[in-house]
């Protein structure tokens, strides 16, 4: 198929798509309308079981099975990356070429790297609270280690960041979820059922049953994955060659 | 008036799709694959929204003093930009292995290749 | 539909993504996807999602770029030696 060929195909293929969802977004609820009816029940559901944060009782408790699938892609995925850039027989690793940075940024990144680690911290501990929970908390943790690569250098990294330990942290955090899940199944109830622990009192940190629990396993594993993902990208930018030609 | 937000998100999809389409470096139809992905959240966000309403985070809000916007779609949206960015890891590491393969990025010298 | 902040964010993020896919140099397509990431944080925000907008902010803003930094940087170094072998 020559590349003429194919443009028209996709003109007439996305002017087709193009009416088709147009037509379907006339039809929609309008923006901004009052008919929630989801929302309302999950609202009332997050408030009965003492859990400030609706998405974060959404995602840990009503959801929570759903979220276990979400893991799963995400642990996949992490495991296909590192099976994909594992270094191969014709490579070898080279010594990273030191590169300038310019002093006032070090200085900042050495700075602010410990406030981030504390505000990524922060946030995943608070997920049932506020704003936040382990999926963000865990990515704003992981790519603030990665601020010392701009601060130090690239051995200071990887000092500090012992992949394959990150490796294991990545794989306890899936079967934490899944422990946490089946311990609801031994105490009598549904898989991953929040009826194991107390609500506690609302809006404290230790409300919400098992939401913190599978909040802290989750970020626990995105961050792992995180920082397992960088390093296996800035491996292969940074240190592994080919040896010859192709 | 109302649909605008709607077709921001469909606007966002098509463009995203034809950047797919069209691109002559792999790495750059990742970069366009995102701009899809970013597109889903737009809708879900829209269809959620609430005149007037603030969010469904009950820490500093009395519940039930104030309509709060649907929170089932903001946790869809929430989990999927996390997951997303973990997926586009995994293309981009097959977009590595293809360059290391067969020493290009680019999708039609690629089929040219294979033929 | 009658805040006006939410219209001009909305436009910001349509205008941002056509430049997202219009750029054709992978390495400033990072940039702009990054530049994408924020404005799509701020319109999360205004729709009154900040959970959403944290993790996009984090998302988009800071390690998809990178990740695409890091393989174009990959996939150059390696047409750079090929070159020099040749």
């Amino acid at each position: 198929m020559t590349r003429r060929v194919r443009l028209w195909i996709l003109a007439v293929g996305g002017a087709g798509l193009a009416a088709l969802l147009v037509a379907a977004c006339l039809e929609l609820p309008g923006f901004g309308g009052t008919s929630h009816p989801y929302g309302d029940r999950a609202v009332r559901a997050s408030l009965a079981r003492r859990t400030a944060n609706t998405i974060a009782s959404i995602n840990f408790d009503q959801r929570a099975f759903d979220t276990l699938g979400e893991m799963s892609i995400l642990f996949a995925s992490v495991l296909g990356t590192v099976v994909l850039l594992r270094q191969t027989r014709d490579e070898r690793r080279a010594k990273p070429e030191p590169a300038y940075v310019a002093l006032p940024v070090r200085r900042y990144a050495l700075i602010v790297l410990p406030v981030a680690l504390l505000t990524g911290l922060y946030v995943i501990a608070h997920g049932q609270l506020s704003p936040g929970g382990g999926f963000q908390g865990g990515v704003v943790a992981a790519t603030a280690l990665h601020l010392l690569y701009l601060g130090a250098d690239y051995r200071a990294l990887e000092r500090i960041r012992p992949v394959g330990l990150y490796e294991v942290g990545d794989a306890l955090a899936a079967s934490a979820y899944l422990v946490t899940g089946l311990a609801g199944l031994i105490g009598g109830a549904a898989f991953l059922a929040n009826t194991l622990l107390p609500y506690g009192t609302f809006n404290t940190l230790s409300s919400g049953g098992t939401v913190p629990l599978l909040n802290a396993a989750i970020g626990m594993e995105v961050a792992c994955a995180v920082v397992v993902l960088l390093a296996r990208f800035l491996d292969q930018a940074v240190e592994i060659e080919q040896e010859g030609g192709t | 008036m109302s649909v605008l937000p709607y077709l921001v998100a469909v606007w966002i999809f098509l463009v995203g799709c034809y950047g797919i389409a069209t691109s002559r470096n792999l790495i750059h139809a990742v970069g366009c694959l995102a701009v899809c992905q970013s597109a889903t959240y737009v809708l879900l966000l829209a269809v959620g929204y609430r005149d007037g309403g603030t969010a469904p985070v009950f820490s500093d809000v009395k519940p039930g003093s104030r309509p709060v916007v649907d929170p089932v779609v903001q946790a869809l949206a929430l989990t999927d930009v996390v997951v997303g960015a973990t997926v586009t890891a995994l293309l981009l590491a097959l977009v590595m292995q293809v360059s290391k393969r067969h020493g290009t990025v680019d999708p039609d010298e690629l089929s040219e290749l294979r033929g | 539909m009658d805040d006006p902040l939410i219209v001009v964010t909305l436009l910001l993020v349509a205008a941002c993504a056509t430049a997202a896919v219009a750029v054709r140099d992978p390495e400033r397509q990072a940039l702009v996807l990054a530049v994408l990431g924020t404005t799509l944080a701020v319109l999360f925000t205004v729709l009154q999602a900040p959970d959403v907008a944290l993790s996009q902010l984090a998302v988009g803003s800071a390690l998809t770029p990178l990740l695409l930094l890091l393989s174009v940087r990959k996939v150059r170094r390696r047409g750079r030696k090929k070159d020099k072998a040749r």
